[in-house]
């Protein structure tokens, strides 16, 4: 075998599916198993009180969590994230989708809610705890002010930019206002909604974790609070982890639900870029 | 030839009756008089081709007739109402036909969607819809989105739309204008296939001369903006038309050095009353 | 656009009029002042308990005696401090490493897992340890906001870079063009505008982490304020300052969007005059 036929074969196999595959997975976890790796062994036997070793996270984690903790604190912090949050979904989509179709509304309401969107969402913890103390409505109406904002702007803009010749084509076929309402201007708008969705998502897990952390006898914020004061590492550690884990599998979650109510926005998208 | 605007006994199968119709564009400081008085009756069954120069206003017609656009003056009535808001039982092919599909909607979704609105019910909307997609000869792409289409399907598909609606009346704006010639030439006889079988009447607009007459029973020649009609012409080819035989017959020559020499006359500024 | 829309028969059409921007501008003032008038007579009339909310006159009188103290002004000082140096590190560190990720495809490919991880990780989940590592100082609130706010910036940047068209950087390459011609030329007009978007985003996630850090861990500055007046019971006092860091809010989002607009501007006129 001549050295160009050696060549050509090399790369034959390189192109070839099963090297292409063998290549994508290891590009997935090739750099987290090195980070964690190394993170176990540079930790192993740390001697910094604040750093403690890995292994010690990862067994501190499932006496922590796992003996009741998940359901008495973090379930109910999820819970209120979830709830709170779909307040904000529903107002905000709905009070969006209004003021983005009407424009005497918004050029009335535009500058108010410039203002208030402003507003560092946290500093809104000590006000609501002078209504609400410091129990859970406390906690959801946070989490749900501050998500407000990002969804109900992005409505607002996603409604905006509804095509005009669609509208027409709506009003032509006379679609009824619940037609209008769910086929025109929510999907016609989804787009700008799933992004401020993500935004909102972002903001409302750090006001969860924020006004547990500020004011709160409960709550998985509260517990890593709790951990950090009585200079438990480990466990502070591991609770560090479990909310890592926590923005993981909701930022997981959207994704799909993005990936299948966007399929459209996405291949449309990629037709035009080819098309051009 | 001239119609009195003070006509308004109606003979009874006129179906879409414009009298004295204006529209003037109410930009700041410029109105621009896009429409100065259009006044003419389309009867049941006919099909009726308008033509005239880019920029005539056209398209101001269109959505003047379909309730989309509020006249300055004059009036439009369909079967004796006047036509306020889009009016039931009209049908809408826009020129930016692409933009008028839902992206987020299959083809067979697109075209059912103004019969759901309709509340007819679900088997009902499936046959109609399957037929509909049939006369096109689109059926074997019912499950897909409209962005996976060429721009001459997706034209096929809005016209689908609008056959599955069985409207009364029928409005196009220029809806070949931007497919190839191949296609374009199909899908004329398409149109005149549709009108034929389903009784449909039709008001077709477009720029090009030869679609008008190749289509239509009679075309009504527009001046340029501000608006008004130059001539009547009807168009006395046989029923059975085909894209080679009918082009080539001397009465087609004759219809179009007429029609030519009007919109050229339209081109140059002619007013209709003014010697010719 | 009001020409758009056919007369709606409808006791709420003034709704969906359409405005000019002298309308547009009264109707945002209108706005504004129901809404203060709202702030100040709700509070007077017991709709909202004045304990809680007091009027609007008391809330800006308690801003004026707070605009009055030093210590406003070294807190309001601490907080731009601690945002600028926050939201200078985590530029530096996004373009940087965005170029790098956006720029090389194996860079690309190997960490885009990693940073799928990391992202969805809420900064806050780190307050614990960046108390016990750097206790109320400066150094804690910059580890939160610097971990928040370098995502946008990276992301954005590295965006940017896979956007330089590869002709053009063939191009440089195959013309030997110093290293640092093609970085300006080739590179920075492509990466700039998503660069000021990245820019954008960062600079609001900082000031909301800033203040928020200021909240929980108590570094000096305006949310340190914030909690002492709450502290203290000074209710008004808290709203004002509220207030203050919505101002705060919005003069970063109003500078951060005009310098946007004339980075823009500027490439977009240097884009030209490149292709000329
Ligand atoms: N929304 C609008 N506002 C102002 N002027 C318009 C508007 N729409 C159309 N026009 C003007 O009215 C004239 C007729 O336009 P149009 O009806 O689109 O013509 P056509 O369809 O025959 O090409 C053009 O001069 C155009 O500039
Ligand atoms: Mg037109």
């Amino acid at each position: 075998m001549s050295a160009t036929e050696l060549v050509r074969t090399a790369r034959m196999k390189r192109d070839s599916g099963i090297g292409k595959q063998v290549r994508k997975v290891l590009a997935v976890v090739a750099l987290p198993i090195v980070l964690i790796v190394t993170w176990w062994f540079s930790s192993a036997g740390s001697q910094n009180f604040f750093f403690p070793p890995l292994e010690q996270i990862v067994t501190a984690f499932q006496p922590t969590w796992f003996t009741g903790a998940i359901e008495t604190e973090v379930l109910p912090s999820v819970w209120r994230l979830l709830g709170g949050y779909l307040v904000a979904g529903v107002i905000g989509i709905g009070l969006g989708a209004l003021l983005g179709s009407s424009p005497v509304l918004r050029a009335f309401t535009e500058p108010a809610l410039e203002f208030l969107r402003a507003i560092p969402p946290t500093v809104m913890i000590p006000i609501l705890i002078l209504f609400l103390g410091i129990g859970a409505e406390m906690r959801v109406v946070v989490i749900a002010i501050g998500a407000l904002w990002p969804i109900l702007l992005n409505t607002i803009e996603g409604v905006r930019a509804i095509d005009e010749v669609l509208r027409d084509t709506a009003r032509v076929y006379r679609l009824t206002p619940m037609m209008r309402f769910s086929t025109l201007i929510l999907r016609g708008a989804s787009p700008q909604i799933v992004t401020g969705a993500r935004q909102g998502l972002s903001v409302a897990i750090i006001l969860m974790v924020i006004s547990e952390m500020f004011a709160a006898q409960d709550g998985i914020g509260f517990t890593i609070i709790r951990f950090q004061k009585s200079y438990a590492m480990p466990e502070m550690w591991s609770g560090i982890l479990l909310l890592g884990v926590l923005g993981i599998v909701l930022s997981l979650i959207f994704k799909l639900f993005e990936s299948i109510s966007l399929k459209w926005y996405f291949g449309l998208r990629q037709s035009q870029r080819g098309g051009n | 030839m001239t119609i009195s605007d003070s006509v308004s006994v109606q003979s009874p199968d006129v179906l879409l009756q414009v009298r004295g119709l204006r529209k003037t564009y109410e930009v700041r400081n410029d109105p621009i008089e896009a429409i100065r008085r259009l006044t003419f009756d389309i009867h049941a069954g006919d099909l009726v081709c308008i033509v005239g120069p880019s920029g005539a206003g056209k398209t101001t017609l269109l959505r003047s007739l379909a309730g989309l656009l509020t006249p300055s003056g004059g009036s439009a009535k369909l079967d004796g109402e006047e036509i306020v808001e889009p009016p039931k039982g009209m049908a809408v092919v826009f020129q930016e036909y692409a933009r008028s599909l839902f992206p987020w909607l299959t083809i067979a979704q697109n075209v059912a969607l103004p019969l759901k609105a309709q509340g007819v019910d679900r088997a009902t909307r499936a046959e109609k819809t399957a037929k509909a997609l049939e006369a096109v000869g689109l059926a074997d792409v019912a499950k897909r989105y409209p962005w996976q289409l060429s721009g001459g399907m997706q034209q096929r598909v809005a016209l689908a739309r609008a056959v599955a609606y069985e409207p009364r009346i029928l409005l196009m704006d220029e809806p070949f204008a931007a497919v190839d010639a191949q296609t374009r030439a199909d899908l004329e006889d398409l149109v005149r296939n549709l009108w034929h079988r389903l009784g449909l009447t039709v008001l077709f607009v477009t720029h090009d001369i030869d679609e008008s007459i190749y289509l239509g029973q009679r075309v009504l020649v527009l001046s340029n903006r501000p608006t008004e009609i130059l001539d009547d012409i009807a168009i006395n080819l046989p029923d059975e038309r085909d894209q080679l035989t009918t082009r080539n017959e001397p009465e087609f020559a004759r219809l179009r050095a007429e029609v030519y020499e009007r919109v050229q006359q339209a081109k140059a500024g002619r007013r209709p009353g003014d010697a010719a | 656009m009001s020409n758009n829309v056919a007369t709606r028969r409808s006791w709420l059409w003034f709704l969906w009029t359409p405005l000019n921007a002298v309308q547009r501008a009264w109707a945002g003032v209108a706005g504004v002042v129901v809404f203060l008038v709202c702030l100040q007579v709700l509070p007077l009339t017991g709709a909202v308990d004045p304990k809680h909310t007091p009027p609007l006159s008391e809330v800006i009188s308690a801003l004026v005696s707070r605009l009055a103290t030093p210590q406003f002004w070294e807190a309001l000082l601490n907080t731009l401090t601690t945002w600028g140096i926050g939201l200078g590190i985590s530029v530096a560190i996004g373009v940087v490493a965005g170029l790098l990720i956006g720029g090389i495809p194996v860079v690309r490919e190997f960490t885009a897992s990693t940073i799928e991880f990391l992202r969805p990780i809420p900064s806050v989940a780190f307050i614990p340890l960046a108390v016990l590592l750097y206790g109320t100082g400066r150094d804690a609130t910059l580890l939160l906001i610097i971990y928040a706010a370098v995502w946008q910036m990276l992301i954005q940047v590295s965006y940017g870079a896979q956007d330089v068209d590869p002709v053009a950087r063939d191009t440089a390459r195959s013309y030997r063009f110093p290293k640092g011609f093609t970085l300006i030329n080739v590179v920075v007009p492509t990466v700039l505008p998503y660069a000021v978007t990245g820019f954008r985003l960062s600079a609001s996630v900082a000031l909301i982490l800033a203040i928020t850090g200021e909240l929980i861990i108590g570094t000096p500055g305006l949310g340190k304020l914030i909690v002492i007046a709450q502290e203290s019971g000074a209710v008004a006092s808290m709203y004002a300052l509220v207030l203050v860091t919505g101002f705060l809010g919005l003069a970063v989002n109003v500078i951060v969007r005009m310098m946007e607009r004339r980075v823009l501007h500027w490439h977009a006129s240097v884009r030209r005059e490149g292709m000329k």
